[in-house]
């Protein structure tokens, strides 16, 4: 559309590969580790708990933290690349 | 002094702070009613967003309902924590970029329509008033289980807190309050956490003694648990007889459903940018991660120290002689019951029924391996309640402890509560019917339909034991919120083409099929054999989701695109500090 310019459109082009790539890591930390491949995961241990068990009660939650926190730089980053900070 | 003592004093406290809080933090116009001025720094409305996240049911219940689910309780840890990257990622940036006041607002503004913004407005007050309904019932009980007063008077006290503060402060007040109340709260679940690790595996950080040894042993706490539980005729701890797609329905309604909340989708319009937003949804995630991760460990914990000190332990009838009996009992080389079974028998949170008539409680679960019945039934609230003296710590733990778990459900309520009164106030009186309203006028009935909320919710709470829906807040909210405002605020982001007869639709879809689902199972007599798929009312959510997403599109393709201007707002949101056409 004409009212947006080619640099919006890129940007625009950037965030949401970047978004699908971040959601499909939090796929994979929750759904994944946590419910389709637990009982696979789970004949591996860390420490005394069973993988894919530690990935549904503790993993998942840390992996969700560091995706925000890289989303949040990864934005700023983007944001500078384009000139958008103001 | 006694725990009595010490949970009048902080309580009293912790309800001192929060109404000097509301005194300082008065909001004089409807921007610093309904957003706090779009002026919180980030790092506080993260501690306010967690402790309006976390409710009593996260304070109380969250652990002792993992005690006894073990793998199956993941659903929650997940699903309550994985909704902050959908809402990190996909929502609160563009909603704070989009700059308005309520979540309603966005729908009725992105879709140009006003029957689209009534349709949120049901939406939200459903999700809304199911949700106050449990935190009320939970002060209601906080202080009837401990303050001596009567439950009803309970929820008074407890709606007149709330009422001072989000009257007077509105979103302004609420937010400060909340971050005080987040203070509280996660002080109170951690310091018994820490102590009740230490006990049973010498490590005081919970979530390394979750993966840690016994103490004084080298066998994992996990795999001592998963021997313990099986041989008394319980699944193992760590796995579950769910099925893994409704263990996977659940989770993925849960995580949707929390991006859906509209009282937790304002919190991010009280900061000051897109930006803002995203660090802010950083910071609330690791408040609630503080918690959460530590909530699986307390569970663990205090299924492991039960079964040790309750099973097979002889009961005492008395309290008068309880220290005289239990020599007694230790020195004949028996087992007597631990101290805090006694004092909290009373609160009817443990109930024993001695089948065989030993003398002797014995737990067993479903396949009991020496057909010996089970006698014994803890309510899931106790773990959590009890904790502090399990660990043989000071009462005024005790008392902290409660003025936590009345902090969890005050900020919860409260957040509800500027959800219900802006959805009137804004939404309906200033957006649909009298658009002519001076901001004076309308901050006024923001206050009223505030004070109305307050006394609607306190009633509802008062007799929920006869209503059935509070009960079932996880089907109820979290499926609204995942099938009928997930889909439309997401694709109005996403998706420029989508546009008012596809959002009306699509929201319809979403609350019509999920509501007549839960119900028909809940409350009219469906049984588990006919859920669609082997899917849950607590899962079908996600699945009337993907299906009101599924209309949403097939309607936007069939029908006319949005105007020129809606297409123009729908990128300047996605673009950081453009100014729309519209505002």
């Amino acid at each position: 559309m004409e009212i947006q310019s080619k640099k919006q459109r890129l940007y625009w082009k950037s965030v949401r590969l970047f978004t699908a790539v971040l959601l499909v890591v939090w796929f994979l930390a929750s759904f994944g580790a946590g419910i389709i491949f637990r009982e696979f995961l789970d004949q591996y241990y860390i420490g005394g708990a069973p993988l894919g068990f530690w990935f549904a009660q503790q993993g998942a939650i840390y992996v969700f933290l560091i995706i925000i926190i890289i989303y949040c730089l990864g934005m700023s980053h983007l944001e500078k690349k384009y000139d958008f900070t103001n | 002094m006694s725990e009595q003592f010490w949970t009048y004093l902080f309580v009293g406290l912790t309800f001192g702070v929060y109404v000097s809080i509301a005194l300082w933090a008065r909001a004089s116009s409807t921007k610093e009613f309904y957003v706090a001025g779009h002026d919180v720094p980030p790092i506080l409305n993260g501690m306010a967003t967690a402790a309006d996240w976390m409710s009593a049911a996260s304070f109380l219940s969250m652990a002792g309902l993992i005690a006894f689910l073990g793998y199956g309780g993941s659903v929650y840890l997940m699903g309550w924590t994985g909704g902050y990257v959908l809402l990190a990622l996909l929502l609160a940036p563009f909603l704070r970029e989009f700059g308005k006041f309520t979540v309603p607002d966005f729908v009725g503004e992105r879709y140009y329509s006003k029957i689209a913004r009534v349709i949120a407005v049901i939406c939200a007050l459903m999700v809304s008033f199911t949700y106050i309904a449990g935190q009320m019932k939970g002060v209601g009980v906080a202080f009837s289980s401990f303050l001596g007063v009567s439950f009803n008077a309970g929820i008074f006290i407890g709606g007149f807190i709330v009422f001072i503060y989000a009257v007077l402060g509105g979103m302004k007040g609420v937010t400060y309050t909340q971050v005080a109340q987040y203070v509280v709260l996660i002080f109170a679940y951690t310091v018994p956490a820490i102590f009740i690790s230490i006990i049973v595996t010498n490590n005081p950080i919970p979530q390394l003694g979750f993966i840690g040894n016994i103490a004084g042993s080298d066998i994992a706490m996990l795999t001592k648990l998963n021997t313990v539980v099986t041989d008394l005729g319980f699944k193992e701890y760590t796995s579950t007889t769910k099925s893994d797609v409704d263990i996977f329905c659940i989770t993925a309604a849960l995580m949707f459903g929390t991006a859906g909340l509209p009282h937790v989708i304002i919190r991010f319009f009280t900061v000051s940018s897109a930006k803002a937003a995203r660090k802010s949804a950083g910071w609330a995630l690791m408040f609630i991660a503080l918690l959460y991760t530590v909530a699986p460990a307390v569970g663990a914990f205090a299924r492991m120290n039960f079964i040790d000190t309750v099973n097979e332990a002889t009961y005492i009838e008395n309290n008068e002689d309880f220290e005289d009996r239990t020599a007694e009992i230790l020195s004949k080389g028996e087992k007597p019951i631990p101290k805090w079974y006694k004092d909290w028998e009373k609160t009817g949170l443990l109930d024993y029924n001695d089948l065989n008539q030993d003398g002797i409680i014995q737990y067993r679960g479903p396949d009991s391996k020496d057909n010996i019945e089970n006698e014994i039934v803890p309510n899931r609230d106790i773990f959590v309640l009890a904790n502090p003296q399990i660990a043989n710590l000071p009462n005024w733990v005790i008392g902290l402890v409660v003025a936590g778990g009345l902090a969890a459900a005050l900020s919860t309520a409260a957040g509800l509560l500027m959800v219900i009164s802006s959805a009137i106030s804004h939404d309906l009186m200033k957006k649909t019917l009298y658009p002519n309203m001076s901001e004076h006028t309308e901050l006024g009935i923001a206050r009223t339909s505030a004070f109305i909320a307050v006394v609607v919710s306190s009633f509802i709470g008062a007799f929920a034991s006869s209503l059935p829906f509070v009960a079932q807040v996880v089907a109820f909210a979290f499926g609204i919120a995942a099938a009928s405002l997930f889909p439309v605020i997401f694709l109005g982001i996403f998706w420029k083409r989508m546009n008012k007869e596809a959002a009306i639709a699509s929201m319809l879809t979403g609350l019509v099929t999920t509501v007549i689902y839960i119900c028909y199972f809940k409350f009219m007599g469906g049984v588990e054999a006919d859920w669609w798929f082997g899917v849950s009312p607590e899962g079908i959510g996600f699945i009337f989701m993907l299906v009101a997403i599924v209309t949403g599109v097939i309607v936007a393709l069939i029908s006319p695109p949005p105007p020129i201007e809606v297409q123009k707002l729908v990128e300047d949101i996605r673009i950081p500090g453009q100014k729309g056409n519209l505002r």
